[in-house]
This record gives structure tokens, C-alpha cells and sequence, in this order.
């Protein structure tokens, strides 16, 4: 069995495949603050869910991003840290073919953008087209272009008039009109995309897809005044 | 497991190490430390998103290196224990995040522990048993605290802390006015070592009304600003800077303080043992004055080895098979990191919520 997660959307995401890309349990709740306390319990739920215990995992697919690097970093290290325990693989996918899975696995056709909340008033984007794939293994879309970080008023005017998948359009309805599909991550379609390119022995990397560099203004001595990207304020704890 | 000597992996992350250590009841098997600090060096303090990617690049590779040197198979492990607090909260939740899922995936137990109670069980696989009650001084980048600890897996009292900057923070501000390199601790004590005594800096918080209000607290704002307005009139009047001497000097100045609150604090509540740790502990002057001082009041002094004063995941794993050995409740799933977790909450995301308060 498959053990996927995403954590780079709004959604805290878990879900259990078979080998063969059937469904067994699903999992997710819309809280992308709290991710750590509510990942871990997700899964146990997922696989009592799905009747496994963690020895029936074989195989683990984690969301890369792009997302908010706390959450992200979250969901990457939880899927390197279990499949270290059961010596099994860790498969990366980058997030937003998770969401082109789910929209061209319905039936749709053409182009589709996928814009998610980068804060800060950007958006992490990527495009992606219908194909026709060489044989039933292989995935019936291809990414053309992305991932990256833009404002949204910054992307290309034949990009923003198309069906438009992620929260970017309920965030920038004046840049980004055309809201369809999903918004959020959906770990059952992570879990296929995952599937497919291992059954294909693609390569798939967990380094998180970050798109930006560290904000490294003077810290001072620091620790104790900064803060991390959309966390809380951290001080060094002092009692 | 067998029940006398649990073994347990303790995870690390609350600043820029990158520590996994693995400890069998009160053995150390091995303390593997990864850290950023040179990342950071170049910003001339921790940068916290530096510090949390860097933990995420080291987390697994440790975890690897460590039960390959220890010789332990993840699966032989009887439990997991995490620092959860307190710390950067984007470093914390990474290695609370890695505990969890060697936990869930291990089916063994999780114990999400408190940073500073971790700093003082360490020395159990150093010097072994603690001595109840035990006197701690814990002083890093982070932190100076005097902590009165009866039971190390659940009951530890704050007698006092600093009220401004911690001591190791002041060592590198200081070390920094002094055009040392960051971290400026150990700079600071090399360059003591060659240096005289020859002014006299204030010791914070030490005048008798002080003593009264704030009489296990520490300040060292006032000395770093002294060390300063020193250095600025020195400049001014066009004087080479005896960089050497003002080291010894201020040092000096940290270290007085330090120790004579700390075998007061000890004499008053009637300690024998005095536990000093953190990355300061490191300092030279610090464990000679202390060995003095003890040895004047007939406290024994223990002080771990320097690299476990500094953070590592030995520490960690030292108090998590405390916990396991004294069958001290486990902490659920849902543990949250805890980036000011108070340090007389021992342990964190218990089931059922413990009252921790002590009346000082
Ligand atoms: N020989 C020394 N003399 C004085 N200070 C030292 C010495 N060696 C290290 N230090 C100081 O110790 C501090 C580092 O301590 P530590 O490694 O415990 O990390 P920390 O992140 O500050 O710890 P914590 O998270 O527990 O607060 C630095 O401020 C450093 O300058």
C-alpha cells in the first residue's frame, strides 16, 4: 500500500492507496495552521481507516510544494522520517500536478492554471495541458510551464483568462476570473501521480520546492526577534 | 524492551543543531549533531528560516548517522523522545514532525520534553543519577536560568532568569563590539586567556535592593552597554583596543555573577549539587570559578562534557528514558511544537492536562 500527504494548500491531506492506485481511506481537514499537531493523527485515522498498520505501507508519496515553507517542511519531513523507519521509498510530487490529477482525471480537457496562495501577494503557478499518453501507465497530462512565484497581476494575460484551479482566484478574483476545480491538494490524486511515475521508474525527488530564498535580514543576534515565514513570532523560549 | 533499560532515539531542533542522539537507560550510545551555524555566521546571528531548512536537509541523514554508529536498528527502539519546546517554531516542528512519524511508523511511544529540563538529564549519562533535589544554572545563546530541580521528569522550579539579554547572548554582542567572529563565546574566552582583569564592569542586578527583588535573576544589558561606552572612549581618545583585557574583563564580570548567585541559591534552599549546562558551560572561567566556589561551600559541581552542554539530541534521549523509567505518561499524536513553552512544563501533549504550577 501507498501512504501519501500534502501539506502545501489550505488542506492537511492524507490518504491510503493500493499498489494498483485504488482508493482506500482518505483524510483531510482545512486547518494549514496547524499542521504538526494535526498531521500525525490524520494518518493513524487514514490507516485505521484503511484497516493497515504502518508494516502494510510499501511506499511513500509526499506533496514537494509549492506552499508555505512551515507546513510544507512539516509534511516533507513526517514522509522521509516514516519511510526511513520502514525502509521503505519516499516519492516527492511536485503539489500542483496533484491538482491537474484530480481536474483532468474528471474528464476535463485543454489548459488549466494552477494558482495557490503564495502570501506575501503572490501566487505559486503552474500550467498544465490535456494529452494523449503513450500507454494507460503513463498520465494523461503534462506540465508546460511552472512551478513559480508571481504577483498575480504579473502573469501572462492569455494565462489569467483560464480555467483556474487553487484558492489564487478566490484570493485575486480581479486577476484571476475563471475558478474551477479544486482548490486545495487532494492526497488521494497525489498518491496516483505518485503511482504512475513509479510504475513508469521515473526519479522523484522530496526536495521542497521553495521558489524563494531565505529572508535573511539582520538578525541581530537573533533568534530571539525574528520570525519565520507565516509562523507565529519565535522567540527563544525565556522562562 | 527490557524494562530497566529503555532505548531511546531524542530529537533536537529547537535552534540551529541538528541533533539525534540514542541513549540505553543511562547510557549515551551516541550523540550525532548537525548543524547550520556557518550558514548563520555570515549574518552574525541565527536566521530562523536558515535554520529550519537546514533541519529538514539534516533530519533523516542524522537519524542515519547516529544508529549507524551506535549500532541500533530503528526497530530495536522502545521510545522517541522530541524537544517540543522551547525553541524557533519553525525549527521545533520539524524534528516534533520527524518524532512523530518514527513513533507512529515504530509503534513505539512519543515524549515531546521541555529543551531546559533536557539540558540538566543530560548529565545523567555523564555523571549518572541526578542528586534530588538537583541545582541547576543553564546558560546559552537562549537562556540563563537557576532552576531548582527535584525530579527532573516532572517537577523543576524556576528560581530565576535573566530579566534582559541570556549570558551567551551577551557574549556575543560583546564579542561583536570587540570585532570577534560569531558565535563570540568561545572567541571571547580564548582571547581572556591571555588577557588581564583590569577593569571593573558592573555586575547586574547584585546591589542589596536588587538582591531583594530580583535575588536569582540575572541582567547583562548594563555590561554589555558598559563594555561599550568602554570601547567608545577608548576609540575616542585614540587608543589601541586591549581586546584581550576587556575579554578577561568582562568575562569576568558574567562569570562573578553567575556563580555566586548559583551557590546561593544552593545554600539558601539547601542543595548539594550544583548542575551547570548550556553553551556556556563551555567557558573556562565559568568551571574553574564554579569548582571554587562549590568546593568553598562543599556543593559537588557537575558539568557535563562541552559537547553536551551544547544543544544535541544525547540530551533528549537522556530525559525520554527518564521518562520511560520512572512511567511518566506519553504524549499524544497531536503534541503541538511549543516555541515558549515554560520550563516547569517538564513534558508536553500529555493526554490529560497536568498541573504543573509550583508555588516558588
Ligand atoms: N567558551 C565559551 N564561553 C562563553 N560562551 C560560550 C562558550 N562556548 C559557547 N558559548 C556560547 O554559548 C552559546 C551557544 O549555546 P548553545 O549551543 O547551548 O546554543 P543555544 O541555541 O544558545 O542554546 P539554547 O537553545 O539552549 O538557548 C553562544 O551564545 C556561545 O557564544
Amino acid at each position: 500500500m501507498l501512504l501519501a500527504l500534502d501539506t502545501s494548500t489550505s488542506a492537511i491531506t492524507v490518504a491510503v492507496l493500493g499498489l494498483d492506485g485504488g482508493l482506500l481511506a482518505e483524510q483531510t481537514v482545512i486547518d494549514p495552521r496547524a499542521t504538526t499537531e494535526q498531521l500525525a493523527p490524520l494518518i493513524e485515522r487514514a490507516l485505521r481507516e484503511a484497516d493497515a498498520t504502518p508494516g502494510d505501507i510499501t511506499l511513500v508519496a509526499v506533496g514537494t510544494g509549492p506552499g508555505p515553507f512551515t507546513g510544507l517542511r512539516v509534511g516533507i519531513v513526517t514522509g522521509r522520517s516514516f519511510a526511513h523507519a520502514r525502509s521503505i521509498p519516499v516519492l516527492g510530487v511536485p503539489s500542483h500536478d496533484a491538482m491537474a490529477q484530480q481536474w483532468f482525471f474528471g474528464g476535463a480537457e485543454g489548459t488549466v492554471l494552477v494558482a495557490t496562495d503564495a502570501r506575501r501577494k503572490e501566487v505559486y503557478t503552474s500550467v498544465y495541458d490535456r494529452v494523449a499518453p503513450e500507454d494507460e501507465d503513463h498520465l494523461i497530462w503534462a506540465r508546460t510551464a511552472g512551478p513559480e512565484v508571481r504577483r498575480p497581476q504579473d502573469l501572462p494575460e492569455h494565462w489569467r483568462g483560464l480555467p483556474t484551479l487553487g484558492r489564487g482566484p478566490h484570493l485575486y478574483p480581479d486577476h484571476l476570473p475563471q475558478s474551477v476545480g479544486p482548490l486545495d491538494v487532494s492526497a488521494a490524486a497525489l498518491g496516483g501521480v505518485a503511482l504512475a511515475r513509479y510504475h513508469v521508474g521515473e526519479d522523484q525527488p522530496t526536495e521542497p520546492l521553495y521558489l524563494r530564498r531565505p529572508d535573511a535580514a539582520d538578525p541581530g543576534r537573533p533568534a530571539s526577534t525574528l520570525r519565520g515565514e507565516g509562523g507565529p513570532p519565535a522567540p527563544k523560549g525565556r522562562p | 524492551m527490557s524494562e530497566s533499560t529503555p532505548l531511546v532515539l531524542g530529537i533536537e531542533t529547537s535552534c540551529d543543531e541538528t541533533g539525534v542522539g540514542i541513549v540505553h537507560g543511562t547510557e549515551l550510545l551516541v550523540d550525532a549533531v548537525a548543524s547550520s551555524v556557518e550558514e548563520h555566521a555570515r549574518f552574525g546571528g541565527v536566521v530562523p528560516e536558515v535554520a529550519s531548512r537546514a533541519h529538514l536537509e539534516a533530519m533523516v541523514p542524522t537519524i542515519e548517522r547516529a544508529c549507524r554508529e551506535a549500532g541500533v536498528a530503528l526497530a530495536d527502539l522502545d521510545g522517541i523522545a522530541v524537544t517540543s519546546g522551547p525553541g524557533l517554531a519553525g525549527a521545533l516542528m520539524v524534528g516534533v514532525a520527524s518524532a512523530k512519524a518514527l513513533s507512529l511508523a515504530l509503534g513505539v511511544p512519543l515524549y515531546g520534553v521541555n529543551h531546559l529540563a533536557s539540558h540538566v538529564a543530560v548529565d545523567i549519562v555523564e555523571h549518572g543519577p541526578l542528586p534530588e533535589p538537583t541545582m541547576a544554572l543553564l546558560v546559552s545563546g537562549g537562556h540563563s536560568s537557576l532552576l531548582l530541580v527535584p525530579d527532573v521528569t516532572h517537577d523543576i522550579r524556576s528560581l530565576g532568569a535573566s530579566i534582559d539579554d541570556a549570558a551567551g547572548e551577551a557574549f556575543d554582542k560583546v564579542a561583536r563590539v570587540l570585532g570577534l567572529p560569531f558565535p563570540g563565546g568561545p572567541h571571547i574566552d580564548r582571547a581572556a586567556q591571555v588577557g588581564q582583569i583590569t577593569i571593573d564592569f558592573p555586575r547586574g542586578l547584585t546591589s542589596g535592593r536588587d538582591m531583594e527583588r530580583h535575588r536569582f535573576d540575572f541582567s547583562f544589558s548594563g555590561l554589555k552597554t558598559a563594555v561599550s561606552r568602554w570601547v567608545e572612549q577608548q576609540q575616542r581618545d585614540g587608543r589601541d583596543l586591549p581586546v584581550a583585557d576587556v575579554a578577561a574583563s568582562f568575562q569576568e564580570a558574567v562569570v562573578d555573577v553567575l556563580t555566586r548567585k548559583a551557590v546561593l541559591a544552593c545554600t539558601e534552599h539547601d542543595v548539594a549539587a550544583l548542575q551547570v549546562g548550556g553553551g556556556v558551560a563551555a567557558n573556562s572561567r565559568l568551571r574553574a570559578m564554579a569548582q571554587e566556589r562549590c568546593e568553598a561551600a562543599g556543593i559537588a559541581l557537575r558539568v557535563p562534557r562541552p559537547g553536551l552542554c551544547t544543544d544535541n539530541g544525547a540530551m533528549v534521549a537522556s530525559l525520554g528514558a527518564q521518562m520511560m523509567l520512572k512511567a511518566r505518561p506519553v504524549s499524544a499524536l497531536d503534541l503541538p511544537a511549543d516555541s515558549s513553552m515554560p520550563v516547569t512544563d517538564v513534558q508536553s501533549g500529555l493526554p490529560v492536562t497536568v498541573d504543573h504550577d509550583h508555588p516558588h
